[in-house]
């Protein structure tokens, strides 16, 4: 018997195939995206973590300076005369040639087995990896960059995160000039008991537990937290698709239901058997679109390396692993939609009476109370979005106010569009203009979801288009104010960098030191830079946000300090407060300012100031201001005087071009979802014009007889296909202006520390509009040929009696 | 003459191979003449209906309505026809379901360019659908459907009326007022018309009545 019921339940998708493709399209598409968008989250989240397994040694505990500067090689010593089991790191950037490189300078010897897999194999291994030139294991990727442009031996490691290499500490010290300053020392777990506490041998000295999350880990989650909203998105806009795809099926088969629980089937049973074809299906479409899932993935995951580069620093590699967690979510939220998207229908078919008529109703025919309650639950939904906007604070609420706003403003456009149209047939007078209108309005129930679905892609494009393109010219402007100086130079060494002071002021107009010094303010590991402030560079380039009148004067007396946004609004720090450096020493806050792109905080206090402090910090940067038409020209004299490499020596240009080219890498993973999501939207107007010119004869066929032609109602199709793309993307607008506010106000701000001026756009929206078009055009093709094509014999069958 | 038909023929192309509906049909009509075309189901009542209203097109022979020979139209001109000359009725009404029944009756006629404001006011009264106005189709019973189509028709002051089993969905009782309103109608208008009909009964009803069998006038 339910074999039986099977089979004729199934033969409803044997008769119409484009309903089930389009059934298994959608579900696979927006399964494609989420778990697309999973498997790059845990390929980055597991790349974090191996990473700071690998060269922070992580699962172990750490030392770390207290007062950001090194740790001295006495306290080491003493920390092991007392018998702690402690491993010393020198850790520092160093370039070869063109690449930049993270140096990890470990101690084979004392390092603890546990932590990290460096192995230096034999006898004679460990005596190349200890004695000069070196060894530097680095993966296979830094190797080929390196080639070349280094003595040492070039050792691959398939471990090794790009970008960062392990070398002997010895010869660590010598290649980032660390004269014995220790970065942190590594404790072993295996200590004697009865040592004596680390506060009495060595006081300046901090304790970082084992097990803690990278800083780059909790940097990114709201970078990942944005990717998952957006995979949401586009995973919801899919779920439209579905959802009107099983609501059409189950409403074509209410006759085919009734006869079978008319034939004896439980109603139970008929339940269970809807419910088991609705889980195959969800199986296979989720097995699909977990395999496109895994391409997008691939797809996606080099920009979004790019992006974590250069938002964080952060390094991921660009393949993908075949994750199991990966794959299982995607087929359980492929099932998990499905049951989401089908819940109304069961519900439906579970509550049907044996005797309810089998005339299909008008499958998707919202009563006027049914869009009214809709738009009473968008307004609804926009107060809440409002309400929370004004008092929410975090991360979650800025994502509960996109939620709120996204949806509600998709749940009130039926309601906004159907009383639109109702407007326009009002005025109307001439018959057909005022058919066109009220047919277009009886339209609206079978493609209020495609058009929801739309609505939710453009106003996403807009609203994430409008703040990328915000950040881009706020970025700019804040880059061309700010990298005032023409050249930036770069010692190798501190004698060259000593001879380099003592040169450049007489070949420039001024010398602006880059120092700077890292160190734990307000329980946060940040730099301080010191700035030359009474050099008028500063006073006519440096953007400040706040600030007191004289604050320049006050920085370069060395009697205030400015901090970044990030920093400030981070802590709640207000001008005037106190700020304790390390080292222990307080300075006031003067001002704050801008700085886009950093994700950390910063400190910015007098050169001289920095360098009392903190007498030992490195001196090798400075910016040079010269005529920039003298640059070139300095620039030679450089290379001359100091045989300073290329590399050494960037002029503003450069750098300029360097910075806009890695914002750009950053959003473009972003640029690469909005169309992903657009086009989900584009396949739901397309299967919803499919469904409509399947079920379009009966209500055209009569105003055909009247004397309108195939062809010209065919163009009317069109007409009203474009009509309703134009209204939603007009109410689009407006959304994604909203959406753009909330990401650049509060989203933003709790994600990355700092806030941007909203900026309009309306060429990236006529562009927008015109890809929607195309869009469109693509979307009402194959119904426009399937109607226009349509034979007289088709339209007849109509009026015909015997039907 | 309003309606001319001489040697039509029609042929329809099935899964049993092609099937010959109308063998040399030969028809003439005066205005203000009303004619029932009778026959078994199959016989071809409906075919012969749909190619005298432009909707199809004639294998054979020729079909001259209203002084337009409907062979020689091009698609523009048959729809022109559709439109000016002819007004149909249908036995499932095939009213439009968006538009309410005020603009359903005014409908044709705004299209044909012949929108009569005080005809149809009169023709509301005299169908008796004057409450019924804002309603839409789905909100109608049958019969009142089928006095909206009749309006919709007669709205358009065609001169030739082609109904199509017009009470064929409807009980005795009310698809003999249907029938009679549009009788009177059309006789009050001057319009020729033809009626497809099952029904003996009802085609004694109508100045004469043609019988089609196995494609051809018996």
């Amino acid at each position: 018997m339910l074999l039986i019921a099977a089979t004729a339940l199934l033969s409803h998708w044997r008769r119409r195939p484009l309903q089930l493709a389009t059934f298994i399209l959608g579900l696979s598409l927006a399964t494609a995206l989420w778990s697309g968008i999973q498997a790059i989250n845990t390929e980055a989240r597991a790349s974090y973590a191996r990473a700071a397994s690998m060269l922070h040694q992580s699962e172990l505990m750490q030392l770390l300076p207290r007062n950001g500067n090194s740790i001295r090689q006495s306290t080491y010593a003493r920390l092991r005369r007392a018998g702690w089991n402690v491993s010393p790191v020198i850790e520092g950037d160093h370039r070869f040639g063109n690449t930049r490189v993270r140096i990890i300078g470990i101690d084979p010897l004392t390092m603890p087995a546990k932590a990290g897999r460096f192995e230096a194999g034999g006898v004679s291994d460990l005596a190349a990896f200890m004695s000069e030139p070196g060894v530097l294991m680095v993966s296979q990727v830094t190797a080929l960059k390196l080639e070349g442009h280094t003595q040492m031996q070039l050792r691959i490691s398939s471990d090794m995160p790009e970008g960062a290499g392990f070398a002997d500490i010895g010869i660590a010290e010598r290649i980032l000039e660390k004269r014995g300053e220790l970065t942190r020392l590594v404790v072993a777990p295996e200590q004697r008991p009865d040592l004596p506490s680390l506060d009495m041998l060595a006081p300046d000295i901090t304790i970082k537990p084992s097990g803690e999350r990278p800083d780059v880990a909790q940097l990114t989650d709201s970078f990942h937290l944005n990717l998952t909203a957006f995979g949401f998105l586009a995973f919801a806009v899919g779920l439209f698709i579905v959802y009107a795809t099983i609501g059409l099926a189950f409403e074509q088969r209410r006759a085919t239901f009734r006869t079978l629980r008319s034939l004896g089937l439980s109603l139970s049973s008929l339940t269970l058997l809807l419910m088991a074809e609705l889980l195959v299906l969800a199986l296979l479409a989720g097995f699909i679109g977990v395999v496109i899932g895994y391409f997008v993935a691939s797809l996606l995951l080099p920009g979004v390396a790019a992006t974590l580069q250069g938002l964080y620093g952060a390094s991921v590699p660009g393949t993908l692993s075949l994750r199991p967690e990966w794959w299982t979510t995607g087929l359980a939220i492929a099932v998990a939609g499905t049951i989401v998207s089908s819940a109304q229908s069961l519900w439906r078919v579970h509550r049907m009476p044996l005797l309810s008529s089998a005339q299909p109703r008008a499958w998707a025919r919202a009563s006027a109370m049914g869009v009214r309650i809709q738009v009473l639950g968008g307004l609804v939904l926009l107060f809440a979005s409002a309400i929370l906007a004004t008092f929410g604070q975090g991360l979650a609420a800025g994502f509960a106010v996109l939620g709120s706003l996204l949806l509600g403003a998709a749940l009130i456009l039926p309601g906004v569009l159907s009383a639109c149209l109702a407007v326009m047939q009002k005025h109307s007078s001439r018959a057909l203009v005022t058919w066109f209108w009220a047919d277009t309005r009886q339209q609206l129930p079978g493609l209020n979801l495609a058009l929801m679905a739309l609505l939710l892609a453009l106003a996403a494009n807009v609203g994430v288009g409008t703040m990328v393109s915000s950040f881009r010219l706020t970025f700019i402007d804040w880059l061309d104010q700010r990298l005032a100086a023409e050249l930036y130079v770069t010692a190798r060494e501190e004698n060259e960098a000593s001879r380099l002071r003592a040169w450049l002021p007489a070949h420039s107009t001024s010398v602006l030191p880059i120092w700077s010094v890292e160190g734990e303010v307000l329980g946060d590991r940040l730099q301080i830079f010191g700035a030359a402030a009474d050099d008028r560079t500063y006073r006519d380039r440096w953007p400040l946000l706040l600030g007191t009148a004289d604050v320049w004067d006050r920085v370069a007396m060395g009697q205030g300090a400015l901090v970044n946004e990030q920093l400030w609004r981070r802590k709640g720090l207000a001008v005037g407060n106190d700020l304790t450096l390390p080292g222990g020493w307080e300075i006031p806050i003067v001002g704050v300012y801008s700085d886009y792109g950093n994700p950390k905080g910063q400190v910015i206090v007098g050169i001289d100031t920095l360098t009392t402090h903190y007498p030992n910090i490195s001196k090798l940067r400075y910016g040079v201001r010269i005529p920039p038409a003298d640059a070139p020209a300095l620039r030679r004299l450089l290379t001359s005087e100091f045989g300073l490499p290329a590399e050494n020596i960037i002029d503003q240009a450069a750098l300029k071009r360097q910075s806009r080219a890695v914002f750009d890498q950053t959003f473009a993973v972003t640029g690469a979802l909005n169309i992903f999501t657009l086009g989900i939207a584009g396949f739901a107007m397309f299967s919803s014009l499919l469904t409509l010119s399947g079920i379009r004869l009966p209500q055209l066929a009569p105003v055909w007889a009247m004397g309108i032609r195939r062809r010209d109602l065919a163009l009317l199709e069109v007409l009203r296909t474009l009509v309703l793309w134009l209204a939603t993307f007009a109410a689009a607008i407006p959304v994604g202006l909203a959406l753009a506010w909330v990401l650049l106000s509060i989203v933003n701000v709790e994600a990355f520390g700092w806030r941007l001026p909203l900026r309009i756009f309306p060429m990236d929206w006529l562009i927008l509009g015109l890809v929607a078009l195309g869009a469109a055009i693509l979307s009402v093709f194959l119904p426009l040929r399937r109607l226009s094509t349509i034979r007289p014999a088709d339209l007849l069958t109509v009026f015909a009696n015997e039907r | 003459m309003l309606l001319s038909l001489r040697n039509v023929r029609k042929s329809y192309t099935t899964a049993e191979g092609r099937l010959e509906i109308l063998k040399g049909i030969d028809l003439d009509l005066d205005g203000g003449e009303s004619v029932a075309l009778t026959g078994e189901s199959g016989s071809g009542k409906s075919t012969l209906l749909h190619l005298v209203a432009g909707l199809d097109h004639a294998d054979a022979g020729e079909i001259v309505s209203s002084g337009r020979s409907l062979a020689t139209l091009d698609d523009r001109r048959r729809a022109e026809y559709r439109r000016t000359a002819v007004g149909l009725v249908f036995q499932h009404f095939n009213l439009i379901p968006s538009l309410d029944v005020g603009a359903n009756i005014s409908f044709h006629a705004k299209l044909a360019g012949r929108h009569d404001p005080a005809w149809e006011r009169e023709l509301v009264e005299l169908l008796g659908v004057e409450t019924l106005l804002a309603r839409y189709p789905e909100q109608l019973s049958g019969g009142q459907q089928q006095r909206v189509a009749i309006g919709r028709t007669l709205a358009a002051k065609p001169p030739l009326v082609l109904a199509d089993e017009p009470t064929g969905n409807l009980d005795e009782a009310t698809g003999d007022i249907v029938l009679n309103i549009m009788l009177s109608l059309t006789k009050s208008t001057g319009a020729a018309l033809l009626l497809v009909t099952h029904s003996t009964r009802l085609a004694q009803m109508l100045d004469r009545s043609v019988h089609l069998r196995g494609g051809r006038i018996a």
